[in-house]
């Protein structure tokens, strides 16, 4: 078999996970499985236990009110890209959320999943971080909430406790008449990208949120190229190196610019 | 052992399974059906997609466990009374495979998406981009491509 052993739990409440987790530091939480389980296929993990969300109820919705978009954290990632009041809402989720893997993964990846495993490529931190967001997390010492900019520490690392669960994502609107963009590069659709960005854009100010130029998403309140160098990080792998990293902040937050203000002036 | 409830292809099935077990292997292995071909057995060949109550999806980025309670389609369960799916038969018509590796996986996942684009007309670039996830390794996509815009006539 592919993954190492691990128990095997399948909560029935928000709090029967979060005894669990309580009981035992090693154990991971299983929401869609589409990070967790490639990390079991080679090895990479070795949870004492999964604690399985799929059975917890009330924690796959989409509610979109005056304020912006509440998310359970086990809703589909594809659940949410075709929702048409989150649509609405929020407009630069669907388009970050097509990039995000490939149909079959968005079919069984959650929104919650994607947030809380903080890949720093990742495009829905990004969102949530351009947005100005927070997520629900639900411990033993009651339900809290966390800002976005708060939440992401590191790469794959969050401010969420070890006994903590998170339980809501929740994206806020942008200020009407707001222009927005989420672009990226990758070698194949549907890759993890060099580079991505997301913007919003309104009443003349602009923020850029940069995705796989740092240790979590790079979020930066300017439309000067030169605050986005000095706030990036990037790193070389076998993809590309950090020099075109920089290069693909440059032309990816200029390209996002200009889309978002195209945008808003409609 | 954790009990794992699961009707496949319209059968229900029901086992005890160890809860590492990957749904491919337990496709393949606990059930014999070896139509699910597995490739990278890290959610990016696309080899081992099905359906899960009809909607695309890794069967090597699942656990067996996680499926008690759902429906499973594999492409054994697609042809009807000795009858080709149509979007078997489009791949037979327009010679989308070579070594056949890669083709379950693009039948299930082209199954998906003309099912849930049921009656609309596909750009080249859609099915290009709806099967950026499906590898195939013996040559290019154009066939492929040409397989399901028959498919997606035939059954429009």
């Amino acid at each position: 078999m592919k993954p190492p052993p691990f128990d095997y739990h399948v909560p029935a409440t928000v709090d029967e996970a979060v005894a669990l987790r309580t009981a035992d530091s090693d154990a991971v939480v299983l929401a869609g499985g589409q990070s967790l389980v490639p990390l079991l296929n080679m090895r990479l993990a070795r949870p004492s236990a999964l604690i399985d969300l799929r059975c917890v109820g009330g924690l796959s919705y989409v509610r979109a009110g005056e304020g912006g978009v509440a998310v359970g954290a086990m809703t589909r990632q594809r659940e949410l890209e075709r929702s048409a009041e989150a649509f609405e809402a929020c407009p630069i989720l669907r388009e970050a959320l097509e990039l995000v893997g490939h149909p079959p993964i968005r079919n069984r990846g959650t929104v919650g999943g994607s947030i809380a495993h903080a890949d720093p490529a990742a495009e829905l931190p990004a969102v949530l971080c351009v947005l100005g967001g927070r997520v629900g997390a639900t411990g033993p010492r009651g339900t809290r909430e966390i800002a976005a900019d708060d939440f992401f520490l590191y790469p794959f690392t969050t401010s969420l406790e070890p006994d903590e669960v998170l339980t809501e994502v929740f994206f806020p609107k942008a200020p009407s008449g707001s222009g927005y963009a989420a672009l990226e590069l990758t070698r194949r659709h549907g890759d993890f990208a060099l580079a991505g960005v997301c913007a919003v854009v309104s009443n003349g100010s602009a923020r850029l949120c940069f995705t796989g130029v740092g240790g979590r998403p790079v979020l930066v309140d300017s439309d000067e190229p030169d605050a986005w160098q000095a706030a990036i990080d990037p790193s070389a792998d076998a993809t590309g190196s950090a020099d075109y990293r920089r290069q693909l902040v440059a032309v990816l937050g200029r390209r996002a610019l200009e889309l978002a203000r195209a945008r808003s002036a409609q | 052992m954790t009990r794992v409830r699961v009707e496949v292809n319209g059968t229900a099935v029901e086992r005890e399974v160890e809860p590492r077990l990957l749904l491919s292997d337990f496709l393949r292995h606990d059930l014999g059906l070896t139509g699910t071909h597995v490739g990278c057995e890290h959610g990016v060949c696309g080899a081992c997609t099905v359906l899960l109550d009809g909607a695309s999806a890794r069967s090597c980025l699942m656990l067996a466990v996680q499926c008690d309670g759902l429906s499973v389609t594999t492409v054994e369960g697609l042809a009807r009374n000795g009858e080709l799916h149509p979007v078997q038969a489009a791949f037979r018509e327009a010679h989308a495979l070579q070594c056949g590796f890669c083709t379950p996986g693009f039948v299930m996942a082209v199954t998906a998406l003309l099912e849930e684009r049921r009656g609309e007309k596909l750009s080249d670039d859609e099915v290009r981009e709806a099967l950026a996830g499906n590898l195939c390794r013996c040559t290019g996509y154009q066939n492929i491509v040409r397989a399901v815009q028959i498919a997606a006539g035939s059954e429009g």
